[in-house]
Formats: C-alpha cells, structure tokens, sequence
C-alpha cells in the first residue's frame, strides 16, 4: 500500500514543485530585485514604512474575515436544513449552479437590482422605508462578496453533517440537553472539520479579493488585491506586486497555524522537547 | 417539533431566491429589444439569434467547457491522492508544511499566478494555446480540490480499514472499496468546485493563452470596454437553462433505474423466497 | 467504484463530443492553414465581426481574433511571446513604450494605398512621430458627462466645476491615475506629461480637495452606473461616453474647452509577426473609406479617417461631442510614456487620492 500510495502521489508533488515551489520562487525572486535585477530589499522597505500598504493589509484581513464570518452565519443553517432534506443531491447541485454564470455578469446583475431605480429600491419604497443608496457601501460589496463565496461553505459544511451519526444528536437530547446544548457541545464540535475547510475555501482567497471592491464597492474599499493588481497591470512593477504577494502568502501561513489544532501541536512540542532532554 | 420544519423551509427558499435572483435578472434581460440591462421595453428573440449565427462564440463556449471539465477531471484525480497523500504524513509539521504550499495558489492574486505561469511555460519553451490553459487549469483547481477532500480523509476511521484488511480485503480493494466510497462525498464537491473556478478564471487564461485559443471569461472581460452586448446575457441563459435541464435530468435518471433496481431485487428475493 | 468510474467515462465521453464539436465549428468558420492566417490581437468587440467577413471572402486571409482588456496585459504578452501576433492595436502611450522596447515594426507607407484618406490632424502625433510605426485605427477625448436631468449645459464648461460644492458625492470617476490626474493638472494650466514633482504635488493637494464630491471610482462599469442614473456626472471617455448617450438621451458629453486628453488607438505590427503580407492587406482593407465607415458605425468611436467621415450619417458626422471643432481639438495633449519612475508616482498619487476618501 505504502508503495503504491506514493506512486500514485507523484502527480501531486509533481504539481507542487512545478505550479508552486517554481513561481514562489519567481516571486520571492522578483521581490528581492529592482527593475535592473540587482538585489534590494528596498520593495519590503517601502512596504514596511507606508502607512497606505499597513491600512491595505488591516482592511483585507479586516473584510476577508467579515466575508468569512457572514458566510458562515448563512451557510451553516443552510447547509444543515438541506441534510434532513429528501433529494439532498438534487439541492446540492442547485446550490452549485448559479457559481457556472461569469462572475463579472452577476455583478452587472448586482449593479441592476441595487441601482437607485432598482428592484431592490423599488421593493424598500414598497414597504415604505423608502429609496438608499446600495451601492459603494460596505453593505453591498459584503453581501456581493459573501453571494459568490456562499456555495463554497456549504459544500463540505454539507459534507460534515451528512456524515454526523443521527445517533449522537439524539442521545444528547434524551440525555436532557437543550437544543442549543445539543448544537453546541454534540453537532457543531462533530462537524468542525467541515467548518474548517469551508473556512479555508472562503477566507483565503477573499484576502486577495480586488474586482469586487471596484465594482460593487466604486473603489471605497481597497485592499491588497487592488495594490498588487496595479502594481503588475498599471504600473508594471512586478517587483513591487510580487513583494504584496509574498506577504499575502505569509499572512495566509499564519492563520493556517493559528487556526489548526493547536492543543494536539502544543502536545507534540511537549513530546518532542522530553525527546531531545 | 411540527413547527421547525416550516420556519427552516422558508430560510433555505430565502437563501435560494438569494442565489438566483441575479441570474434571473440576467435571463430576464435576454430578452429586452431595447439592447441594454435597464429599462424592459419589449419583448425579443433577436439577442438569441445573434448569438446562434455567431460562430466565433459557439466554438468558445465548446472551448471553454471542454477545458472546463477535462481539467477538473485531472485536478479531482490528483488532488484526491494529494489529499490523501498529505493526511498519510506522521508529522504535523509536514501535514502543515504541505497543506500551506497547497493553499499558495488559492491566496495569490490570479495576476501573479498568470504573470508566473506565463513566464514558466515561456522559458520551458512550451507553446501557448489549448495545451498551456489546459495545465493552468489543472493547476489552480487542486488546492480546491485537497481541500475538498482532506476532512473527508482525515474522518477515515483507522478501525474502518483494520478491519477490512482483518478481513482479509487486499489493499486495492481497501482503497476502492472502503476508502473511495467513503470520501466520495468530498471528491464530488471538489469536482465541481474545480469546474466552477475554471469556468469563472480570466485573468490566469489570459496570460497563458495564445495561437487563437479563447475562453468565455476572457472574451466577456475583453468586451467591458465596449459594453457587453446582451447576446452574452442570452448565452448565459441557454448554457444555465442547458446545465439545469442537465442537472435535473441526470438526478431523476438516476433515480429511476436505481429505485428499478431496487425493485428488481426484492422481486428476485420474492421469488427466491417462493421457491 | 462503479459509480465513480461511470462518471469518470461519462466526463470524458462529454469531453470528445465538445472536441469534435469545436472543430467542426471552427473549420465552417474557414480555419485553415497558418500560412494564410492572420493573428489580429484586438480589444473585445472591437471590430465589426462583418468587416472580418469581408476581408476574410477579399483577400483569402484567416483572420484569428484574440483578445485583450488593458494596453499593459497585451504589452506582457506580446513582450514574453508564445503567440506570434500579427497586428495589434493598442493606445497611444503603450505604442512608445512598446517602440522603446522594440517589440514593434516600422510601417512602410508606400504599401498603403488607402493611407492617403486619413487625416493630417491625427498623424505625426507626439507618441509616434512620422507614423512611423502605426496607423490610426480610432480616436477620442476625455471629458465630462453628465445627466441634464440634474445638472444644466452651463455648470460644466470646465474642469474646475467639478470642484463645486454643489456635486458633493455626485461624482464618478474612471480609475485611471493619468486621466484624473491629468485633468487635475489641465485645470491648474498644466501639461498632462508633467514630470516635476512640485507640480504633482501640487495637483495631487487640488485632487484630494475633489473627494468629497467623489462618489465612487470605477473602470467600464461606469457605463452601466450613468445610464442608470446612479450619479449626475462622471469623468471619462468619449467612446464611453458615446455608449451610454446611445442608451439614455438625458446623458451629453462635454469636452472642456480649456483642453483635455486625446486618446488614439493604432494599429501597429509587433515584432512577433509572422504574417506581414496579411497585416499590411488588413491594415489597408481598414483604412478603405467604405471599411472605416462601416467600422465607425459599429463601434461607435470617432473614426481618423477623412474620407470615411463623410460617408457617415450626417447625424454622427455634425455632433460635436465626439468631433469636436478644430479650435478644441488643436488644445488637446496626448500622453507620453514619462518611465516607469514617473508613472509610479503618478500611481502613488492617485492610490494616496483614493485612501484619502475613506
């Protein structure tokens, strides 16, 4: 089994080095350079001491965890209503397919339904609270944002609870605990795993997250993925671009650590420090 | 008890209004004569016959989801023994040493992936084209695909596969039989959360495309600045009405022959039991 | 297992279907061999499919379209090769910054039977003197455009009411640093090329005063925000600007008279070319005055071409906002490529404008 796991494994690593340890280096390469190919680390430098790229970096963190947590607050309901639904497939798909229309259409759409003689206005005058301005607020492009992460948190959220054992939830209640109880300390714990990748899934990318902010936000939210963007398509300087990238990458590293069991790594550290005493 | 089921219906109706709200707006618009995504002012069929004598654009959506799918076919391969391989590591700090170089491409900007990407098949000499989209493809959908999988893999109960083996199962059929089916659940997602990031991929297919080779997204972001003309919205509408009859269809066909297999078994047992 | 291997059959079925699909759709469309193909690199839609058709059936060329959405996206791709393009058509800064890098091929004129419909006002321009290099394929303005349902002719004449109290948050923008601060720099009396840091800085200060009349910053969807009415006044292009004023008559295009940018979109041939024969047949098929006319109806820009103007509708020919007099057209400056310092700083400026509005 050994041997023919790692056989069938080759693809993989092959991948990694080829598609992801070549252009990190290409990256981390081309951050460390100027335009003339001499070494500097004027990039990190620069980075370092602006008050503009720190804000940039607070407000991606800042906006890629609002997205993650609204998301979440949607699709785990979601999620969990559809498996004690018949046709489970059948709704899982239809939760997928909107994703299959070109993200830059949807948000045209989005610009329709928000616009000041929009549907959306039109149904706030209708209930009488009256016309507001949708668009460029942190409203809009949050709940933009969140609409097109959405089917990604569901998914192995979906995945997690399907596979939780009736059994559990069930014992817990006859046991005596309170729904909530029952949610808290049996179902959720249970289906954490899934909870885990949707989070993943949803968060990383959304901290490099840049057509949206213009689109939707009218460039009143910037984030690093609108620097590097202009850094390699309007200015050019790939230099530059690659160094906001590299600090993407590690701010990404550091909340894979926070965020993976860190009592089982605590444990480990313990062991291996009695090893080597 | 009796109550909650109606309240959670109507929260998943709401999530789904939520979801294809736009997409009806897109369908609906398909069909104005006045040209643009605002004002309705009659009904047409014209944006859809544009679009059915525009060959260009019928050869790239074929394009399009023919990279689609074979890409994610191989990424969901690959990045199912990924998964696998990477929860079969003893050391946590390789598990997350692994983990984080598969999430690389899924935190850095399609700009950088496509700018590096293009740069790499360059300087191996490899021609630009359906080839080069192809691999890129395959490339930026594994770490979905890994992350997809690996709860499902690191759900596997040790016990489970002791004892297939105690039971004398070889290890290919511990794999097809016991861990395969298991994780099926996880490779599915993944599959069509691969097929979703590379239909929706602009910038990285634009870099590393060449020789003629479009796909859908670039040429609709290519068109932004002319406007997008509403035969795009009519082709949207044919490939969603398309993938749902699709989607539908596949799910009651299989419904049907497996509740006829079902039957048919028990009628066998029946008669077995007859005689 | 069974299942998973099915489905694997199935995907792999679907995908030789759309293969062989693919190919029978691009072969009735007449591709053939690469010998007699031309590889046009083009923004989207930007060309009337017809016209293609047409050069297509004349002169037995192929014409291969790929598509491009930013003068620097095209400029990575051409420089790093792997497509050998044989015509493109990008803007006019890009056409020096690509003459620096040498990733273009002169033109010789002489080959060109229809250049001499073109007209004098729109070659010799500073990004490529002589024409050495390209020709013009269309051209534009930057302006403002607003919506008379708000705003009166009379409010904005000049770049300098933009500044008024009066538009707070009524104010869209394109999201490009030398455009806006550009116009920033025309109001001070300034040139667009500006390069001394003083200057800048001191537009930079004027800018920063304009975002509390900035409603938001945003690239082409700015067409679908005007025509909705989301805002009373935007700043961009003519060809934008013509787009929307097609789809809602309450909108008009003002060029201030004090000047502004003139843009150009020329065709030149990169160095990549393999098919010189085919791009020059284009480049002169183009420039035919029937072929621009027709060009410049569906695309909506204003076309360079003299002889093609006057085959247009007198409706489009007389309307001054996209053809604008000769007394505002001689006040036009066109962009230079100022390095890659400069054009940071530039960037940096408007990057800082954009931070500030928060």
């Amino acid at each position: 089994m050994k041997k023919s796991k790692q056989f069938f494994m080759v693809p993989y690593f092959l991948w990694i080095a080829l598609f992801v340890v070549a252009p990190l280096l290409l990256i981390l390469y081309q951050s460390l350079t100027d335009g003339q190919g001499h070494f500097t680390i004027q990039n990190y430098l620069t980075y370092g001491s602006s008050s503009v790229y720190l804000k940039m970096s607070l407000n991606s963190l800042w906006y890629a965890f609002l997205i993650t947590v609204i998301t979440l607050l949607i699709s785990y309901p979601a999620a969990y209503i559809l498996s004690r639904l018949k046709h489970q497939q059948l709704w899982l798909l239809l939760i997928i397919l909107p994703t299959w229309i070109n993200l830059l259409l949807k948000a045209y759409a989005f610009i329709g339904l928000f616009s000041r003689a929009g549907a959306v206005n039109h149904f706030l005058m209708f209930i009488g609270i009256g016309p507001k301005q949708i668009l460029f607020s942190d409203f809009s492009f949050l709940l933009v944002a969140s609409y097109i992460e959405i089917p990604f948190m569901i998914l192995p959220i979906y995945n997690a609870i399907v596979q939780l054992d009736p059994a559990l939830p069930n014992a817990s209640r006859d046991l005596g605990a309170s729904p909530w109880q029952t949610f808290r300390l049996v179902t959720f714990p249970l289906t954490l795993s899934g909870v885990k990748a949707g989070v993943q899934a949803v968060f990383i990318p959304s901290l490099s997250l840049f057509m949206l902010t213009r689109l939707i936000g009218g460039n009143r939210v910037i984030t690093l993925g609108t620097a590097i963007e202009e850094h390699f398509l309007t200015t050019m300087n790939w230099g530059m671009g690659s160094t906001i990238g590299v600090i993407l990458i590690v701010m990404m590293f550091v909340i894979m650590i926070l965020t993976n069991d860190r009592k089982k790594k605590r444990r480990e550290v313990l062991d291996d420090e009695k090893a080597t005493h | 008890m009796m109550k909650k089921p109606r309240i959670s219906s109507l929260y998943l109706i709401l999530v789904f209004i939520i979801l294809y709200t736009p997409i009806f707006y897109l369908i609906y618009y398909s069909f104005n004569a006045g040209g643009n995504m605002n004002n309705f002012t009659g009904f047409t069929w014209e944006h859809y016959r544009t679009l059915f004598s525009d060959q260009r654009i019928l050869v790239i959506v074929l394009d399009t989801l023919l990279i689609a799918l074979l890409s994610s076919l191989v990424a969901t391969i690959v990045g199912t023994f990924g998964a696998l391989g990477i929860s079969g590591h003893k050391k946590a700090a390789t598990r997350s040493t692994l983990l984080t170089l598969n999430n690389v491409l899924m935190v850095s900007p399609d700009v950088i992936i496509g700018a590096s990407f293009l740069i790499l098949f360059t300087s191996l000499g490899i021609g630009l084209g359906f080839g080069s989209v192809l691999v890129s493809h395959i490339a930026f959908s594994i770490p979905i695909v890994v992350l997809m999988v690996l709860p499902k893999v690191n759900e596997l109960d040790p016990a489970l596969l002791n004892a297939a083996q105690d039971l004398g199962a070889s290890k290919a059929q511990t794999f097809w039989r016991v861990i395969i089916p298991y994780i099926t659940p996880g490779i599915l997602s993944g599959f069509f959360m691969a097929f979703t990031y590379s239909l929706d991929d602009f910038a990285v297919t634009f870099f590393v495309t060449g020789n003629g080779f479009t796909t859908l997204s670039v040429e609709i972001y290519s068109r932004a600045r002319q406007g997008i003309s509403l035969e795009i919205n009519a082709l949207s509408a044919v490939m969603f009405i398309f993938a749902l009859l699709l989607v539908v269809g596949y799910y009651f066909v299989n419904q049907y022959s497996r509740s006829r297999r079902q039957r048919q078994k028990r009628h066998e047992q029946a008669e077995v039991t007859l005689r | 297992m069974k299942k998973i291997m099915m489905m694997m059959a199935t995907i792999l079925a679907l995908c030789g279907v759309l293969f062989i699909g693919s190919k029978q759709l691009s072969a009735q469309a007449g591709a053939t061999t690469q010998a007699n193909t031309l590889n046009l690199y083009n923004w989207g839609d930007y060309i009337d499919p017809a016209l293609l058709k047409k050069f297509e059936k004349q002169t037995g060329y192929h014409v291969q379209y790929e598509t491009f959405d930013s003068n620097e996206a095209m400029f990575t791709k051409i420089k790093q090769g792997g497509t050998a393009y044989d015509l493109a058509i990008p803007s006019d800064y890009m056409i020096e910054k690509m003459k620096k890098a040498k990733l273009l091929l002169p033109i010789d004129q002489q080959k060109l039977s229809n250049f001499k419909y073109l007209d004098q006002h729109f070659l010799d321009q500073s990004f490529d003197r002589g024409n050495r290099y390209s020709i013009p394929y269309f051209w534009g303005t930057l302006g403002i455009i607003y919506n008379d349902q708000q705003v009166k002719a009379s409010e904005v004449q000049h770049w300098d009411d933009l500044w008024a109290p009066k538009w707070q948050n009524d104010l869209m923008l394109v999201d490009s640093a030398r455009d806006i601060l550009g116009m920033t720099l025309i109001s001070q009396g300034q040139s667009v090329n500006t390069t001394d840091t003083a200057i800048l800085n001191q537009a930079s200060r004027k800018l920063d005063r304009l975002s509390i009349n900035v409603k938001a910053i945003v690239a082409d969807e700015i067409k679908t925000y005007m025509i909705q009415n989301e805002a009373p006044l935007a700043v961009t292009w003519s060809g934008e600007a013509a787009e929307m004023i097609e789809q809602n008559q309450h909108l008009h295009y003002v060029v201030p008279s004090e000047g502004s940018n003139a843009w150009y979109d020329n065709m030149v041939i990169p160095k990549t070319a393999k098919h010189q024969k085919a791009a020059y047949a284009f480049i002169n098929f183009m420039l035919a005055p029937e072929n621009a006319a027709q060009n410049a109806e569906y695309v909506g820009y204003a076309t360079p071409n003299k002889a093609a103007k006057a085959l247009l509708p007198r409706k489009i020919r007389d309307d001054r906002q996209f053809y604008p007099p000769l007394s505002t057209v001689e006040k036009l400056e066109v962009y230079q490529d100022l390095g890659a310092t400069k054009v940071e700083q530039y960037n940096d400026l408007f990057l800082k404008f954009k931070m500030y509005r928060q």
